[in-house]
């Protein structure tokens, strides 16, 4: 009888964090941020149909950085969440906290018991009435959940992004600075970003029932133009 | 998360059924035709100019007696649709949110709303599912309207209680004041009304089955309580104010009483 090679857990760990970790740094980044008028996602993104940032309930979004079709998977499994959910009791019983802990439940079950671990980090947002009642918690591949309260910087290069958002940070952002700073920081010193190579969408703080609200290629160029006030049109 | 091959896609229904949530429709009974379940009555939709709009009294009746007066009737069932209750009410208010949280939860899971047709197929497969409900004498039948974005149109439908969908092209009612407040609709009916005649004549359609159908609930001023009514154009779905609708009831009744004393229907 043959006997399977022995690995250290530590080793198998270790193998399988950096490979998670390579697949999420060969995509791009994202992040969000609390300003004034809600919370604030933006993403690098070229596709204007595959959508890295989303809705899920009525004041929670989503992002996602690295694989698509496993972020997506995530995306559609909160969706559900939250439906259910928000079904079987009321509406205001869903909350972000809640499915932040069933996606660390579901990354760190794949983590830990599946070849392959999931090659995500996730965000889910949050927008309460107060700036200081936001949430933000961002998800690791391995189930790790880390608790934000300003800002947050997702995908292979977030610790520069995040520092280049702390280098412009003010506790007085409104939408349309906070657009402009996630925009400098994703693109970095040597590149400039325009609306076609990002996707944009705000959780808005006094909107309708459904706060999630995407801004079009047009929109954010007239922010990035200089435009101080947000948007008004009222689609999704 | 599913598998790919017991995986619910975008169906509500169908991911409660893999959870195991099942929607809380009551068991049928054998005689239920004793009780007096709580009934919504009228509701009426007429196609104008830049959509639909539609309009639901505000009574419910259990047997012969008035169980509320403030009923609800008239939903959006997303942005540019809505839905309009007659019949049960348990079942139908449950239906009603069932169908929203449907389309909601398609438009998420997909990243793009349901055609208008989708919508109304949608809600027939709904109806369908209660006739073994509504054989116990817990009939549900809404009616469905909606600006259709594709075509650039405002569309609205009928139902039976076997789900049976019937697009109508201008106008359609439902209910126990129905009879009343479609033939006020058809007399003062014009192609391209704009949206205040077809507020008006609505209102009217109301007014005189109130008056005819005792289920049927009138304008109540002491309490401030009037039809629901909303719009439904490319802007998406608009719910009149209270005061807006009672500045055109007023209105109406003056002109009913001064030009004939109040006999004659005056339909808009």
């Amino acid at each position: 009888m043959s006997m399977p090679f022995y690995v250290a857990p530590e080793q198998m760990m270790k193998d399988k964090a950096d490979y998670a970790r390579k697949g999420i740094a060969r995509g791009r980044s994202l992040a969000a941020l609390v300003c004034e008028e809600g919370i604030l996602i933006c993403a690098e993104n070229p596709s204007n149909t595959l959508h890295k940032v989303a809705e899920i309930y009525d004041r929670i979004g989503f992002a996602g950085v690295g694989r698509f079709n496993e972020f997506d998977q995530l995306r559609i499994a909160g969706v559900r969440h939250a439906d259910l959910k928000g079904f079987s009791y009321s509406r205001e019983d869903v909350e972000a906290r809640s499915l932040a802990n069933a996606y660390a439940q579901m990354l760190g079950q794949i983590f830990t018991h599946e070849m392959k671990p999931l090659e995500v980090e996730i965000l889910v947002a949050e927008v309460a009435m107060a700036r200081t009642e936001d949430q933000l918690y961002h998800l690791l591949y391995d189930g790790t959940v880390v608790d934000e309260r300003r800002y947050v910087a997702l995908g292979g290069d977030a610790d520069s992004v995040a520092e280049r958002i702390e280098a412009g940070w003010s506790d007085e952002l409104t939408v349309t600075d906070a657009l402009r700073l996630a925009t400098s920081a994703l693109a970095g010193p040597d590149r400039t970003l325009t609306g076609d190579d990002l996707e944009v969408a705000v959780l808005e703080r006094d909107g309708a029932r459904r706060c999630f609200r995407r801004y079009t290629y047009a929109e954010v160029d007239a922010v990035l133009a200089g435009a101080t006030s947000p948007p008004t049109a009222n689609e999704v | 998360m599913f598998r790919a091959e017991d995986d619910p896609g975008p169906s509500f229904a169908a991911l409660m059924a893999r959870a195991g949530v099942q929607p809380p429709v009551p068991s049928p009974v054998a005689g239920g035709h004793g009780l007096d379940i709580t009934h919504g009555t009228t509701v009426v939709a007429v196609r104008y100019a830049d959509g639909v709009v539609m309009a639901g009294d505000r009574r419910a009746t259990s047997g012969n007696l008035i169980s509320h007066r403030d009923m609800e009737k008239v939903y959006a069932a997303d942005r540019h649709s809505g839905v309009a209750i007659a019949g049960a009410a348990g079942p139908a208010m449950e239906m009603v949110r069932l169908f929203q949280l449907q389309l909601e939860h398609y438009e998420k899971v997909e990243g793009q709303a349901l055609s208008l047709e989708g919508k109304a197929n949608q809600l027939s497969v709904m109806i369908r599912g209660n006739l073994p409900m509504a054989m116990q004498g817990l009939v549900v039948v809404p009616l469905f309207a909606g600006y259709d974005l594709r075509r650039g149109l405002g569309r609205l439908f009928q139902y039976d209680v076997t789900g049976g969908r019937y697009e109508e092209t201008n106008y359609a009612a439902t209910g126990s004041g129905s009879l009343f407040a479609a033939t006020v609709v058809k007399m003062g009916y014009r192609p391209e009304l704009s949206a205040n005649d077809a507020i008006d004549l609505v209102l009217s359609a109301l007014f005189q089955a109130a008056d005819e159908d005792s289920a049927t609930g009138g304008p109540d001023p002491i309490r401030g309580i009037y039809p629901i009514v909303a719009t439904i154009s490319a802007a998406g779905f608009d719910r009149q104010t209270t005061e807006s609708i009672s500045a055109r009831f007023a209105s109406l009744l003056g002109r009913m009483s001064t030009e004939s004393g109040g006999w004659a229907t005056v339909t808009s």
